[in-house]
């Protein structure tokens, strides 16, 4: 089985981001980048579906040159093989979901598993964008995940519970935090990882035109909550909340 | 006809309250573009959506009632959606941003070459649509522009409160000409049974976190949510240590929540849960540790042991008559 995962690059979420004074976008010195989290789930999940099933591991990332990082980081993981698509360009999903559509379409893989989300962004679109434009089935916020005579079936979280869907393979599958426990990179993973393939291209060869639909305009921070006050005792509690905040 | 789609989202045969929410949106959307706002329900046996849709403040109610959409798949709610938005000539077509509506629209934006934008805050015309969205959980605001003629709109709904109950709006059904997928399978929906408010809808909401130790103990965090007709919520890591299941968890990566009430019991406060609950009108944190950040966005802060003092407070508030 040809299995293919996605990772982006984001920055390490333990620490708090910074904008600009003029709004024009976060202060990128001194931040440390990783995978992001749900990728980490979606790679683990790839490498499991390898052990049982045997085939190959296809690691892809969108971005800078440096996201040659995270997909060592895969590799070190145990993906066999890597491949980045490189651009400074700022992207909005639909332009990663069309990047990675031409991206399956030469490697023709059976199952692609992604992160359900980027914890830099926030945006939560490109594995079902992805799956639409290829025409293909999703399976998003997958918590477990069989793989068997060309179905996967896919437990969900959605709201009020948890669902199982069927999807025939080829397929998308996106990863949501309960799936698996992520392994760490063993040192001898990382040594192989440097000497497995790691091939290069531009949006340009995959005639892509990256060019996004969403433009940001402006950041700025969040007005802060203030701190308020300690209370000492149960009966403070009661009485603030009932004369003060009027919440009881 | 730059008209809005709302799709509506259903459970048991309820519209969930989470559309009427996103109607809000759509009729400020709608003043911004000069339109009218449209629910979409697809489903069968929708008699009493439709009914309650119509009630929204929306201006009409186009369904489907077919077996096709019988239960949710977006490979065949994705296209019969897309139709429609072509059909009345939305330009923006907008949804809950729940699981339901974070499956679903990025399929529609695809299928209309449309730009998305996910958990907007905000809507605004300073010379063009402008959205507002919170990213990095929470700690940072972008203010976005669409550059495609069709936007496509997840509703951050804590933000937007429901319309008053309106005269019904007229219905039409539709006919979305999708026959259903051989490609993916419905198999089940395994609901979490409760008597307790939603957590997306509740006033009040009592969330319990790792310092709860085991999932028994959760037991005084729900009497304490019942008495005040509260729902119960959780952390991360209460969920990943078992003690609460899933749909409870409230976060970056869970629901985001702002009841009138929040309290957080054994609970750090690490920025993913806060990116879920910030937007409280009052917070109430208990913890043994006077240092734990929960204490910088709490109202009132509670530096004691919760096995200690939620038992008291309920039974305080109990005895005060409750
Ligand atoms: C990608 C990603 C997404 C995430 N998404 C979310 C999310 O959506 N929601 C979320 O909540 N987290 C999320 N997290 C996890 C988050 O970073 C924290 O790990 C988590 O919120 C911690 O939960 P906690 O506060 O219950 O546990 P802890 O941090 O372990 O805190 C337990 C608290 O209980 C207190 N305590 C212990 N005993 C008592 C007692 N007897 N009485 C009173 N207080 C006591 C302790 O002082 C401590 O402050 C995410 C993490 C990642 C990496
Ligand atoms: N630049 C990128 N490169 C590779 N994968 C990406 C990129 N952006 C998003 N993805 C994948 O798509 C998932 C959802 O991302 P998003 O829609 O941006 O929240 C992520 O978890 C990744 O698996």
């Amino acid at each position: 089985m040809k299995i293919l995962t996605t990772v982006k690059r984001v920055t390490d979420p333990d620490m708090k981001v910074k904008i600009k004074p003029d709004g024009t976008g976060i202060v990128t010195d001194g931040v440390e980048y990783k995978m992001n989290s749900f990728d980490e789930y979606g790679v683990e999940e790839a490498i499991v579906l390898k052990q049982n099933h045997g085939g190959e591991v296809v690691v892809v990332s969108v971005g800078p040159s440096a996201s040659t990082k995270e997909i060592r980081t895969a590799l070190a993981m145990g993906a066999d093989r890597g491949i980045l698509v490189e651009t400074d360009a700022e992207l909005d999903s639909d332009a990663v979901a069309r990047v990675l559509a031409e991206v399956v379409k030469k490697e023709q893989p059976d199952i692609i598993v992604m992160g359900k989300q980027a914890v830099d962004s926030d945006r939560n679109q490109a594995g079902q964008m992805l799956a639409a434009y290829l025409g293909y089935p999703q399976a998003t916020f997958a918590y477990s995940l069989e793989v068997a005579d060309g179905w996967a079936t896919v437990g969900r979280e959605v709201d009020g519970g948890t669902s199982t869907k069927r999807i025939k393979l080829p397929g998308i599958v996106t990863a949501d935090l309960r799936l698996n426990e992520p392994r760490y990179a063993s040192l001898p993973g990382i040594m192989k990882a440097k000497r497995k393939p790691l091939e290069t291209m531009t949006p340009d060869d995959l005639g892509v035109d990256v060019t996004s639909k969403v433009r940001v305009i402006k950041y700025e921070a969040p007005e802060e909550r203030q701190a308020g006050r300690i209370v000492e005792t149960v009966d403070e509690l009661i009485e603030v909340l009932r004369n003060e905040a009027k919440a009881i | 006809m730059a008209n809005v789609l709302v799709v509506a989202e259903h459970l048991n045969g309820q519209l969930r309250k989470v559309t009427n929410a996103t109607v809000a949106f759509a009729k400020q959307a709608a003043g911004l573009t000069g339109g009218q706002v449209h629910v979409l329900v697809l489903g069968s046996g929708i008699g009493g959506v439709v009914e309650e849709a119509a009630k929204s403040g929306a201006d009409k109610v186009l369904f489907e009632d077919s077996a096709v959409f019988t239960n949710y798949l977006a490979e065949n709610h994705g296209p019969a959606v897309a139709k429609v938005a072509q059909d009345i000539g939305a330009t923006i077509v907008c949804a809950a941003s729940s699981t339901f509506g974070k499956d679903l629209l990025p399929a529609v934006a695809a299928h209309l070459s449309a730009g998305m934008v996910s958990d907007a805050t905000k809507v605004w015309d300073d010379g063009g649509l402008k959205f507002m969205r919170p990213l990095w959980a929470g700690n940072v605001l972008t203010t976005v522009e669409v550059t495609t003629p069709v936007k496509v709109i997840t509703v951050r709904t804590t933000e937007f409160d429901a319309l008053p109950e309106s005269g019904p709006a007229p219905s039409e059904a539709v006919a979305t000409g999708v026959g259903g997928t051989d490609a993916a399978e419905f198999v089940n929906f395994d609901q979490v049974k409760s008597e307790r408010p939603e957590l997306t809808d509740a006033d009040v909401i009592v969330a319990g976190g790792r310092g709860l130790k085991s999932a028994e103990n959760f037991g005084m965090i729900m009497e304490l949510a019942d008495l005040l007709s509260g729902a119960v919520g959780a952390s991360r890591a209460a969920v990943d240590s078992g003690y609460a299941p899933n749909d409870w968890q409230i976060g970056q990566t869970g629901k985001v929540v702002a009841p009138n009430l929040y309290f957080a019991v054994a609970i750090s406060g690490a920025i993913q849960h806060l990116a879920g609950m910030k937007g409280s009108k009052t917070i109430v944190a208990i913890n043994t540790n006077a240092e734990a950040p929960i204490f910088q966005v709490a109202d009132y802060g509670l530096v004691a042991d919760a096995f200690a003092v939620v038992p008291e407070l309920t039974e305080k508030l109990k005895a005060l008559g409750v």
